[in-house]
């Protein structure tokens, strides 16, 4: 079945199986790795990319449902620069260990801060919480996405970016 | 970039992760992220029954087999053994083979598309004469079926402290504080889930695959491919997450792909879905520890009895060295004049346990911080009081008669933890307000240690090398078969390097872990990558800036014109050297001298190999001597309120003190210990691995469940460092000991919230359910 989509800016036409899964179809179709498969259940998060916004686990979506929409994955999350505010958080506060986990929580976690710019951290876990992480313990995954939030409240103030130790790597280039 | 000069800064910094930028944009090439082309993909077909002998392997006729090949048995050219500790685990079961789990691979069909693999897979068929089975520690003792020699008993270990008879000496004490318990098996749940890639190439077998000891695989894979050492080459793709699930099973997943390949002289592609991952691969060991603990009315501990079982499942594979750890730290960090354990591992047919972060220990330190807490009960002293009267500090003499010298951090855990505690808690427990039902709150306490590197003689047997090199392209190579398993050790060995070099850390590139390229630096494994690795990176990286520093003093005296080749050939990207920087001692000398070098002599490169402290000796045969090179310590102390009607447990604080020596990257240091701290509340709380029959009975991330980020409580990381003198900048293992200590704190927490003895793991709701109604606290968890 031929169908379009908008995928990561650029409007797209794929022949494909209906049924098959979105994720397959970014990863073996289009060489878009970066989404990944912890689970294939719905339940890790891992495979998280937006349809229209909004995140969903592509391990559980069939490619038919992303027609005519809009789809956003990690590789696509900063447009053209580098990394995201929240990408560079990720890797400065030590976010990321082995790294598996990071594609999802980075698509999950830009949405949520975009939402809840002023979220708690209690709140940030709830956002988080169908992403697993087996390996931060979630703590510096946490800090980063704090550190994120404070720095785009500081510079919707117009303080600009007070980043916490002004690494090069804290801002996309 | 802050640093300009790389000898300055490095060591002591939290730069970014050098691997962290490919990992938050997903361009990081996991396994099943490579590029194969031509690559066919295979699922193992495995047994049915926990025991057997196999019969017959049946192919349904009204299926199309036309686009499958079928490994077997008959495909292998070499030795049917997975080379380990004792070689007794066949790749593939061989008709008329005994079948000793439910889960033993017996073939693997291989298909262009892995759903066409999984549908033929369904159509192989299996006789087998079923054999009677065990499947549990007491039917392993009672030995009804025999699956190891007469007794069932894989491993025997046992520790004398002392000739008294400890019976005589328990018996003579004032108290004695005496309980049995039981950990379940638990998942290592890498969100990764393992897989392997194997070609071949010119007769060579080339393998890459999600893995932690890529000279395990080439070992393993010589014999059964009948291939020499060249011609097997072992490498890791990046890796996502191991936590010891991939430091032996990879060689099962390497054997099946490589005959699979070899088989269809195609790539082939071995990726396991998380189903099969949980069923198949190995877990942390159930046990049971009996422990007896003597001592004084003024709280001096006398004597220990302590008997270890641990299941070994159907095969040797790892739980000789599992027992071991788990017996050499069964006493725990206390001074103890009497000592006697007993370690067993039995087998059963379930399939086999494995390496799992804190590999045995975390059992036996469940069992000793629980006695512990318990005989602070007795002789009515603080818990944190009794503990410090009964640490071992320097100078003190352990179980096995190794005497700690330097590096003992046991006082100053518990000092950093203290001083936590009196300090108001960074954030008050807000999300707690939420809790419906009437709460009960308790506080439990850990300390604990944990040997850092192999045991015993291990790491001199081992012989870990590493190299480092100046590149043809500039800069410089670190060599070694560490594998980066998200702990970081892309990164550490690049600041250990860096800073032994005199050069920014950007100079520095770390090879990919294959053996075709990289020294056999011992397995990545046991705390000892940073500690013991790191040690002869940096030993390496030192002689070679030592032997290009000598050879540009020799060469710029005898050739004048050197000194202008140095400066043009500098890279634009150098740091300039420090004002007043010695000559031959600046980066930029470095850097310079190893292009200059390539120019006019050629390549150059440092190997060096670990060598022990001296002074660490240690016998197997009567289990004496010096357990371990050092140790970490750590305090950890945990608040939790039980809901009283559900049973559901909040963690509400957990503080967790390690001295690591020395941190060479704080922020690594901090996610490992986070990292491993959650692992361990996950044991203790909510993680459960049940088996029915030898076979797991919840092989899904959605019922086989590990802690999200709601459950996580704030963890507060206290790192203490007392330096290790042999280690590299004073730093010693980390990796493990964050696992050992919270679930006794856990334990500890709800026996004083419930006032009923809390011995097993994990307590559940359901769990403390059934141990709430034996206790006869009728008025806890009555409505659910
Ligand atoms: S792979 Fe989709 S949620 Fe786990
Ligand atoms: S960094 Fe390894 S699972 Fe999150």
């Amino acid at each position: 079945m031929k169908l379009r989509l908008t995928l990561n800016g650029t409007a797209r036409q794929l022949d494909v199986h209906p049924m098959r899964r979105l994720l397959d179809v970014l990863r073996a179709d289009l060489a878009l790795t970066g989404s990944k498969e912890g689970c294939g259940e719905g339940e890790c998060g891992a495979c998280t990319v937006l349809i229209d916004g909004e995140p969903v686990n592509s391990c559980l979506v069939p490619v038919a449902q992303a027609a005519d929409h809009e789809v956003v994955t990690v590789e696509h999350l900063a447009d053209e620069a580098l990394m995201s505010d929240v990408q560079a958080a990720l890797v400065e506060f030590g976010g990321t260990q082995c790294g598996i986990c990071t594609p999802g929580i980075a698509v999950c976690a830009t949405v949520a801060l975009e939402r809840e710019p002023d979220a708690s951290r209690e709140r940030l876990r709830e956002l988080l919480a169908g992403n697993l992480c087996r390996c931060t313990g979630y703590q510096l995954i946490i800090d980063a996405l704090a550190d994120a939030q404070a720095a785009r409240a500081a510079a919707a103030r117009g303080h600009g970016a007070e980043r916490g130790t002004g690494h090069p790597g804290a801002t996309a280039s | 970039m802050t640093e300009s000069n790389g000898s300055q800064r490095s060591v002591g910094d939290s730069p970014p992760r050098v691997d962290g930028t490919g990992k938050v944009t997903g361009a990081a090439l996991y396994v099943d992220d490579l590029p194969v082309p031509g690559a066919w993909h295979g699922r193992t077909v495995r047994s049915t029954v926990p025991h057997g002998i196999l019969r017959a392997i049946r192919l349904d006729a009204d299926f199309d087999w036309s686009q499958v090949v079928v490994v077997t048995a008959e495909d292998i050219p070499g030795r049917n053994l997975i080379t380990l500790i004792v070689d007794d685990q066949p790749a593939l079961v061989p008709l008329g083979g005994t079948i000793r789990h439910v889960e033993e691979a017996v073939a693997v069909v291989v298909a262009p598309t892995r759903a066409a693999a999984l549908e033929a897979s369904r159509h192989v068929t299996l006789e087998v004469d079923a054999l009677p089975s065990i499947h549990d520690l007491d039917a392993a003792l009672a030995a009804a079926v025999r699956l190891h020699g007469d007794d069932n008993v894989q491993k025997r270990l046992e520790i004398h402290r002392d000739d008294a008879d400890i019976d005589a000496v328990l018996a003579a004490c004032d108290h004695v504080v005496e309980g049995v318990y039981t950990t379940g098996a638990q998942e290592q749940m890498y969100i990764e889930t393992q897989g392997m890639v194997a070609r071949w190439e010119d007769g060579r077998c080339h393998v890459v695959g999600s893995l932690q000891c890529p000279y395990y695989v080439h070992t393993a894979l010589k014999p059964l491919l009948a291939l020499g050492d060249d011609e097997v080459i072992v490498g890791q793709a990046v890796t996502g997450g191991g936590f010891g699930g991939k430091e032996e099973y990879p060689s099962m997943l390497a054997a099946h792909a490589a005959l699979a390949s070899l088989k269809t002289g195609r790539p082939v592609k071995l990726i396991y879905d998380r189903g099969e991952d949980i069923a198949v691969t190995t877990k942390r060991h159930p046990a049971r520890v009996r422990h007896r603990l003597g001592l004084r009315a003024d709280g001096t501990l006398v004597a220990a009895d302590v008997d270890v079982l641990i299941d070994g499942g159907a095969y040797v594979t790892l739980s000789p060295v599992v027992l071991s750890r788990a017996i050499l730290h069964a006493t725990g960090p206390y001074r103890i004049p009497h000592v006697r354990v007993v370690g067993r591992s039995m087998a059963t047919n379930t399939p086999p346990h494995g390496a799992f972060r804190g590999f045995g220990a975390p059992q036996t330190t469940f069992a000793y911080e629980r006695q512990m807490a318990k005989a602070a009960v007795r002789v009515g002293m603080d818990p944190i009081a009794f503990r410090r009267h009964n640490l071992l500090r320097d100078g003190d003499t352990t179980a096995t008669g190794q005497v700690l010298s330097g590096s003992v951090g046991s006082d100053a855990v518990v000092d950093a933890l203290e001083q936590a505690l009196e300090a108001e808690p960074p954030t008050p427990a807000t999300r707690f307000g939420t809790l419906s039902a009437p709460v009960r709150r308790g506080r439990g306490l850990a300390v604990c240690f944990h040997g850092a590197g192999f045991t015993g003689s291990g790491e001199a047997r081992l012989m870990g090398r590493a190299t480092v090199a100046a590149l043809p392209t500039g800069g410089f190579e670190v060599r070694s078969s560490s594998t980066d398993i998200g702990q970081g050790a892309l990164t550490i060995f690049t600041q250990i390097a860096a800073q032994a070099l005199g050069v920014d850390p950007v100079h520095v590139h770390i090879a990919q872990a294959s053996t075709d390229r990289v020294p056999d630096s011992g397995p990545t494994v046991a705390s000892r990558t940073c500690m013991v690795v790191g040690r002869v990176v940096e030993q390496a990286a030192t002689a070679l800036r030592e032997r290009l520093e000598t050879w540009g003093r020799s060469a710029s005296s005898a050739a004048p014109a050197a000194s202008t080749a140095s400066t043009a050939s500098a890279p634009p990207t150098a740091p300039t050297p420090a004002p007043g920087t010695a000559a031959g001692a600046g980066a930029h000398d470095v850097l310079a001298l190893a292009r200059r070098h390539l120019d006019q002599v050629g390549e150059v490169a440092e190997t060096r190999t670990y060598e022990p402290p001296a002074g660490v000796a240690w016998d197997d045969d009567t289990y004496t001597g010096s357990a371990y090179p050092v140790f970490g310590w750590a305090a950890c102390l945990v608040d939790l309120a039980v809901d009283e009607d559900s049973l559901e447990v909040t963690v509400e604080r957990c503080l967790h003190a390690i001295d690591v020596g020395r941190a060479i990257h704080p922020r690594i240091v901090k996610g490992q210990i986070e990292g491993g701290t959650l692992q361990a509340l996950g044991w203790a709380l909510w993680e459960s691995v049940p088996y029915a029959d030898g076979r797991v009975a919840n092989p899904s991330m959605t019922d086989c469940i590990i802690p999200t980020s709601s459950d996580a409580p704030e963890l507060e990381t206290i790192l203490v460092e007392v330096p290790y003198a042999y280690g590299p900048h004073g730093a010693k293992g980390v990796g493990e000991i964050p696992m050992d200590g919270p679930a006794a704190a856990v334990a500890s927490a709800l026996e004083q919230a419930l006032g009923v003895a809390c011995d097993e793991l994990p307590l559940l709701p359901e769990v403390l359910q059934r141990l709430v109604a034996q206790g006869g606290a009728a008025s806890i968890g009555a409505s659910s």
